[in-house]
């Protein structure tokens, strides 16, 4: 079994819809179409997807924080958090869950930091909104949840300003403002995007430690299929706004069902295979306003045949437990191509 | 009349030194160093020191009631001289008394004016720039009609409504008819400034959206706020000059700068003196916010904070 302890999910996320009505005539692009996934306590889940796919609004719907309009949740889609509907709760009730039981790390730590604060005070604002910390309690909380990301020197650095702290300072910083109020769910969305190699090695060491620690879920947003195999316990791919594959991060790596996550496994660059050219996905992301019928990956599939081009195929199981791909080739496996 | 020189001449000296312990102070700081690098922003701060402290102390600076007639006869209109320094207007008032009371209401009514239009010019230009939608148009059209409509004009029409306006009406309707340039000012700057991921951020937090446009847009857009405040005060003082010169502005005996030009108006070519030297007080004071405005302006600058 896959699932850890085979407990009841954290967080269900049902069919989710989030659609965006583009300008003039341009149409409705469909960023997440029917998104459905579950999130287990104290594991990792990694969403893995090219640019565009809809993994970030994915992330974004589920504390509602997509701009409207033009972005809606289309009525049909449902989150169940704590048995409540996150998509249909009071806006007063939807805010005790933001930064107090589930926490978001944006992508851009210099960006997603106010400039004019210190860091301790956006350290601690969550803390002041949520549990009503006075002045000196919440600077003593910021120090303390700056020590917990192995920031050296808490009781000096709680005073400066963004701008005097490097990039893996400053998402350390990011990641204490998320976890001040001890979430149950932290959604890092690219949390390593923007940082050097080495730095984003600390920083996914730090988010691991950190979740065991606290014993939180986390929902690993990335493009980076090697981050996701060395923190993630499974894996949701995405492509085009649907979820195309799911497994176990293990199972995923070693035997992958949907050719789009065949073709991203293939352009990893390895050490351990020669090679002239790295292998790439032909084509592009569609538009989300057009997708493709059928199957929303035929243009790019080596496989494609009639059927590809005329049914959608659901999630279908494929085989071990937890393991499910979006593709006929798990139905009818005589079809695949000989790789060239 | 000694205390009077002596109390002048501290003050004139503090202010003065004090601006120049500010600049040594400043200049280890980029933000310090650009503000002082303006020729003017030293002078700037020492003048507008002076009259400030001028205005505090008024009781301990002026020589005599401001107020007082001691000989409506004898002392009309008389040339400066060891006992009036400034001279006396037709109502045998010491001019320099007058000119020193003065400057607590000039300078009174021009900073609080200010901070009626700042603060409602920041709160509807920032809820117009954050909510967007018809909220801002219905503000935004709103604001169009107030600057549509010649200041003065509303002013006056607000006026005819009282026989006599009292001081602090005079300073709400003053600020009242000029935030509209601030409002646009801090809707321009809220609307690039909520597109920025930390927006986002604080509502991830679950902070409100009350929160979210005060405690962490607003204080982004505060230099532009400050450069203009600083900027406007100067603007508003020479508004509450022009109509306490009219006659519907600050009501004698009460002084003002601009109804003691408007006393001397007609001996200007005899008693100049009386027109003169409040007229120069607003102009010193006046401009030196000016100076200090562009001072701030460039310090403040975040493009410069890169370099």
């Amino acid at each position: 079994m896959t699932q850890p302890g085979g407990n009841a999910p954290l967080l269900a996320v049902r069919d989710l819809k989030t659609y965006f009505v583009t300008g003039r005539g341009g149409g409705t692009a469909r960023a997440v179409d029917g998104v459905s996934f579950e999130l287990y306590p104290g594991e990792t889940l990694g969403i893995v997807g090219e640019s565009g796919c809809g993994k970030t609004v994915t992330s974004l719907s589920i504390l509602r924080l997509i701009p409207e309009p033009p972005g809606h949740i289309r009525p049909g889609s449902y989150i169940e958090f704590d048995g409540r509907n996150l998509l249909t709760l009071a806006p007063r009730d939807l805010r005790a869950i933001r930064g107090n039981r589930i926490a978001m790390v944006f992508q851009e730590p210099m960006t997603s930091l106010n400039p004019v604060f210190t860091v301790g005070d956006q350290i601690a604002e969550a803390a002041v909104v949520h549990q009503g910390l006075s002045r000196g309690a919440a600077r003593a909380r910021a120090i303390d949840m700056l020590r917990l990301v192995g920031i050296p020197d808490p009781e000096t650095r709680v005073d400066d300003y963004p701008h005097q702290l490097s990039g893996g300072m400053r998402q350390r910083v990011v990641i204490a403002m998320a976890l001040v109020c001890r979430p149950q769910i932290l959604i890092a969305d690219e949390p390593t995007t923007a940082l050097d190699v080495t730095i984003q090695a600390q920083i996914l060491e730090l988010l691991e430690r950190l979740q065991a620690e606290l014993g939180m879920a986390v929902m690993l947003i990335t493009h980076d299929l090697g981050v996701v195999a060395g923190t993630a316990d499974r894996v949701v791919v995405m492509y085009a706004g649907q979820v195309v594959e799911t497994a176990s991060t293990a199972e995923l790596f070693a035997r992958p069902r949907h050719p789009y996550t065949e073709g991203l496994l293939a352009s990893i660059p390895r050490l351990d295979r020669p090679a002239d050219r790295l292998y790439s996905i032909p084509g592009n992301v569609p538009a989300a306003t057009h997708w493709p019928a059928g199957c929303r990956f035929h243009p790019r599939c080596p496989h494609a045949w009639d059927k590809c081009r005329r049914e959608e195929p659901p999630l279908l199981d494929a085989g071990t437990p937890g393991h499910t791909a979006r593709c006929w080739l798990v139905v009818e496996p005589q079809r695949r191509r000989p790789a060239p | 009349m000694l205390r009077t020189w002596v109390s002048l001449a501290v003050l004139f000296a503090g202010s003065t030194g004090g601006a120049l312990v500010l600049r040594r102070r400043c200049e280890r700081t980029g933000r310090g160093r650009r503000f002082f690098r303006h020729p003017t922003a030293t002078t700037g701060v020492a003048v507008l020191t002076f009259f400030v402290l001028v205005a505090v102390c008024a009781p301990l600076v002026a020589p005599y009631d401001p107020s007082a007639q001691p000989d409506p006869v004898g002392l009309q209109n008389r040339p400066p001289s060891w006992l009036h320094p400034f001279g006396t207007d037709l109502y045998s008032h010491d001019v320099l008394s007058r000119v020193v009371y003065g400057a607590q209401v000039s300078l009174g009514v021009g900073t609080l004016a200010m901070l009626v239009a700042l603060t409602l010019g920041a709160v509807v230009g920032a809820i117009a720039g954050y909510t967007g939608r018809w909220i801002d148009a219905v503000l935004m059209r709103l604001v169009d009609v107030g600057i549509a409509v010649p200041r003065m004009f509303l002013l006056l029409m607000a006026v005819a409504l009282w026989s006599r306006v009292p001081l602090g009406t005079l300073i709400v309707l003053i600020g009242v008819t000029g935030w509209f340039g601030t409002s646009r000012l801090v809707r321009a700057e809220v609307l690039s400034l909520r597109e920025r991921p930390f927006v986002d951020a604080a509502r991830a937090l679950g902070a409100r959206s009350g929160r979210v446009i005060f405690g962490h847009v607003l204080p982004n857009a505060a230099a532009p706020l400050i450069v203009s405040a600083a900027l406007g005060i100067g603007h508003v003082m020479l508004l509450e000059a022009a109509l306490s010169f009219l006659g519907i502005g600050v009501r004698p005996p009460v002084a003002s700068w601009g109804n003691m030009i408007a006393d001397g108006r007609d001996l200007l070519t005899t008693a100049p003196w009386i027109s003169l030297v409040p007229g120069l007080a607003i102009a010193a004071v006046v401009m030196s916010l000016n100076a200090m405005g562009d001072a701030l302006r460039d310090a403040l600058d975040p493009r410069e904070e890169a370099t």
